[in-house]
C-alpha cells in the first residue's frame, strides 16, 4: 500500500520534475515558478470544474490555460534574459511565484479547496489482494500515460531529436536551421501545461491550497538534483525514488515525513555527487 | 555569389577580425589558411551568424545577410561543418543526420539519407549507433555529411583534418575533390597547408584578423617567403 502510494507520487513527481528538468537543460533556466504552474493548475481545475460542472472538462481546459499563461512568461520575462547570469533567471521566475501565490490569494483566498472525486472514481478497488482507492490509480495510470506520451515524444519524432539536441549544443542546432528561440517557446508551454495537468489531476486527491506550489516545487528541486541535472532518464529515476522516500517518511517517521527526503539527497549526493545520472559533458 | 567586406567582429571588448574582404563566386574551392588564433573560425562564426559582425557586411546573392540568426542563413543553403567535430554525441549517426533535415521542408528524408550512406557507407553501418561511440575520422564524415544534405549552396569546413591521421586525411582530400565536382561552393578553413593547396583553386591567407596574402595556387607556391613568414611552413 505503502509502496503503491509512494509509486502514485513519484509518477506525479515525474510529470512536474520532467518539465523542469527539460526547461533547464535546454534553456539553461532553473525555473522557480514551476510549482505555481502545478498551483495554478489545481486552482482553474476546480473552478472549471464547478463552472462546467464536469471534472474532464476541467482536466483538459486547466492545462490549456496554465499553457498560455507559460506562454506569457517565457515570450515576455525570460526571452530578454537569454544569455543572462543563471540568477538572473531564478530571481526572476522567484518574483513570478511570489505574484502568482498572492494572485491566487488575492482571487480565491486563503481556503483550502476540496475538488469533487468524478463519480466514476470513488470507492476502492482490489486488486492483487490490496485494496486500493480508484482514484489513486487512476492518478497512477493517468501519469504512467502521459509519461509515456511524453516518451514518445522525446525518443520517436523530429521534434523529440530537437530537444535532445538542444539539451546538448542550442550554437549547433541554430546553426543547422533550427530556430531555437521558438524551440524554447514551445519546450517552456509543454512544461506548463504538464505541471498543470499534474496539479488538475492530483486536487482530488490532495486538495487545493496556496501553498501547494511551494510544496511541489521544493519536491521537484530534489528530484531534479538527484536524478542529475538536465538529464530526462535521471529525472524519471529520481522522481520515483524520492515518491518511495516521501511515502516511507509519512509512515515510518511521523512527524518527520520531509525529513526522509532531505536524508535521501544527501545520502545519493553522497555516493554520486553529480546526481545518479551524470552528464558527461 | 558571397561577398564579405571590411568585415570587423568582435568577442565582447575584444577586436578579433579587422576589416575583412573576400569574393566567393558560384563553384569556387576556396581556402582560408592561418595558425592558430589568426581567426579563421572567428570568419566562419560571423558568414554564419553566429558571431555577427559589428562592422561591415557579409552579402549572399546580392542582399545583406550580416545580422540574420543563423537558422536563417541555413535556411539559404549555407552550411557550416565546425572545427572539432562538433555533433551531438548523446543521439545517433542518423538523428545527427535527420535534424539537419527537419528545416529543410522540401527535401526528401528518405533519399537524402540515403544518399549520404552511399557516400559515406560506414555511417549507414552505423546509423543506430550513438556518435558518442564513432572515431574521430567518422565524426568528421558525419559532420561533413550532414552539411550536404538537402539543398547546400556553401560549404563552410572550418579545419576538417585537425587531429586526424594520415590515412584518414588522403580519404577526407578524396571527399573534398569528389564534393568539388558537384558544383558546391567550398570555403575550407585548413592549417594544413598541403591540404588546402591540393584541394583549392584559391587561397587566403589571414594573420591576426587580417587578409596577409591572396592568390591561385601556383601563385601561392611561387610565393614560399609568405608562407614561411605566416604560416611557418614552406609547402
Ligand atoms: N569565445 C571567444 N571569446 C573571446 N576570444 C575568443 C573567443 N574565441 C576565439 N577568441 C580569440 O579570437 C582569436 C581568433 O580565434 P579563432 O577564430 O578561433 O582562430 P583560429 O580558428 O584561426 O584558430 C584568438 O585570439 C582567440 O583567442
Ligand atoms: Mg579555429
Amino acid at each position: 500500500m505503502t509502496v503503491l502510494n509512494g509509486l502514485t507520487m513519484g509518477m506525479v513527481l515525474v510529470l512536474v520534475a520532467g518539465g523542469l528538468s527539460i526547461i533547464f537543460g535546454m534553456l539553461d533556466v532553473l525555473n522557480f515558478a514551476h510549482g505555481s504552474l502545478y498551483m495554478l493548475g489545481g486552482y482553474l481545475g476546480y473552478t472549471l470544474s464547478i463552472a462546467t460542472g464536469s471534472f474532464w472538462l476541467a482536466l483538459l481546459l486547466a492545462p490549456v490555460g496554465v499553457a498560455m499563461v507559460g506562454f506569457f512568461i517565457e515570450f515576455f520575462t525570460l526571452r530578454p534574459l537569454y544569455g543572462r547570469p543563471p540568477l538572473h533567471h531564478l530571481l526572476l521566475t522567484f518574483g513570478i511565484s511570489l505574484i502568482a501565490q498572492n494572485a491566487v490569494k488575492f482571487i480565491w483566498g486563503n481556503d483550502i479547496y476540496s475538488v469533487e472525486t468524478p463519480e466514476s472514481l470513488t470507492g476502492i478497488v482490489e486488486f492483487l489482494g490490496i485494496a486500493y482507492p480508484t482514484y489513486r490509480l487512476f492518478i497512477l495510470l493517468f501519469s504512467i500515460g502521459i509519461a509515456i506520451l511524453m516518451w514518445l515524444l522525446i525518443t520517436k519524432t523530429r521534434y523529440g531529436i530537437v530537444v535532445r539536441a538542444g539539451t546538448e549544443d542550442i550554437e549547433t542546432l541554430e546553426a543547422h536551421g533550427i530556430d531555437t528561440r521558438k524551440v524554447f517557446t514551445g519546450v517552456f508551454i509543454l512544461g506548463s501545461a504538464l505541471a498543470a495537468i499534474a496539479g488538475a489531476a492530483v486536487a482530488p486527491m490532495r486538495t487545493v491550497y496556496p501553498q501547494m506550489g511551494i510544496d511541489i516545487i521544493i519536491d521537484a528541486f530534489v528530484v531534479v538534483i538527484i536524478g542529475g541535472l538536465g538529464s530526462i532518464r535521471g529525472t524519471v529515476i529520481g522522481a520515483l525514488i524520492l515518491g518511495q522516500a516521501i511515502q516511507m517518511g509519512a509512515v515510518f517517521l511521523t512527524g518527520f515525513a520531509d525529513a526522509a527526503i532531505y536524508i535521501v539527497m544527501a545520502g545519493i549526493l553522497l555516493f554520486k555527487p553529480s546526481g545518479l545520472v551524470a552528464e558527461s559533458n | 555569389m558571397m561577398s564579405v567586406e571590411d568585415v570587423h567582429t568582435y568577442y565582447g571588448p575584444s577586436h578579433v577580425l579587422h576589416g575583412i574582404d573576400l569574393l566567393l563566386e558560384k563553384g569556387d574551392v576556396i581556402s582560408v589558411m592561418g595558425r592558430n588564433g589568426a581567426g579563421k573560425t572567428t570568419l566562419m562564426r560571423t558568414i554564419m551568424g553566429l558571431t555577427p559582425a559589428r562592422q561591415g557586411t557579409v552579402g549572399f546573392d546580392g542582399r545583406d545577410i550580416t545580422r540574420l540568426k543563423p537558422h536563417d542563413i541555413f535556411r539559404l543553403g549555407i552550411r557550416l561543418v565546425p572545427q572539432g567535430r562538433n555533433v551531438f554525441p548523446k543521439l545517433t549517426v542518423e538523428e545527427n543526420l535527420r535534424l539537419a533535415l527537419v528545416a529543410q521542408k522540401s527535401a526528401d528524408p528518405r533519399s537524402e539519407l540515403e544518399k549520404a550512406y552511399d557516400r559515406f557507407p560506414i555511417l549507414g553501418q552505423r546509423r543506430q549507433q550513438k556518435v558518442k561511440g564513432l572515431s574521430g575520422g567518422e565524426r568528421q564524415m558525419l559532420a561533413i555529411a550532414r552539411g550536404l544534405l538537402g539543398k547546400t549552396r556553401i560549404l563552410l569546413m572550418d579545419e576538417p583534418s585537425e587531429g586526424l591521421a594520415p590515412l584518414i586525411i588522403r580519404e577526407l582530400h578524396d571527399t573534398i575533390l569528389e564534393i568539388k565536382t558537384e558544383d558546391i561552393t567550398i570555403f575550407l578553413a585548413e592549417q594544413n597547408v598541403k591540404m588546402a593547396l591540393s584541394v583549392c583553386d584559391r587561397h587566403y591567407i589571414l594573420e591576426k584578423g587580417e587578409i596577409r596574402f591572396t592568390g591561385t595556387t601556383e601563385e601561392m607556391s611561387a610565393n614560399k617567403d609568405i608562407m614561411i613568414q605566416t604560416l611557418g611552413v614552406s609547402a
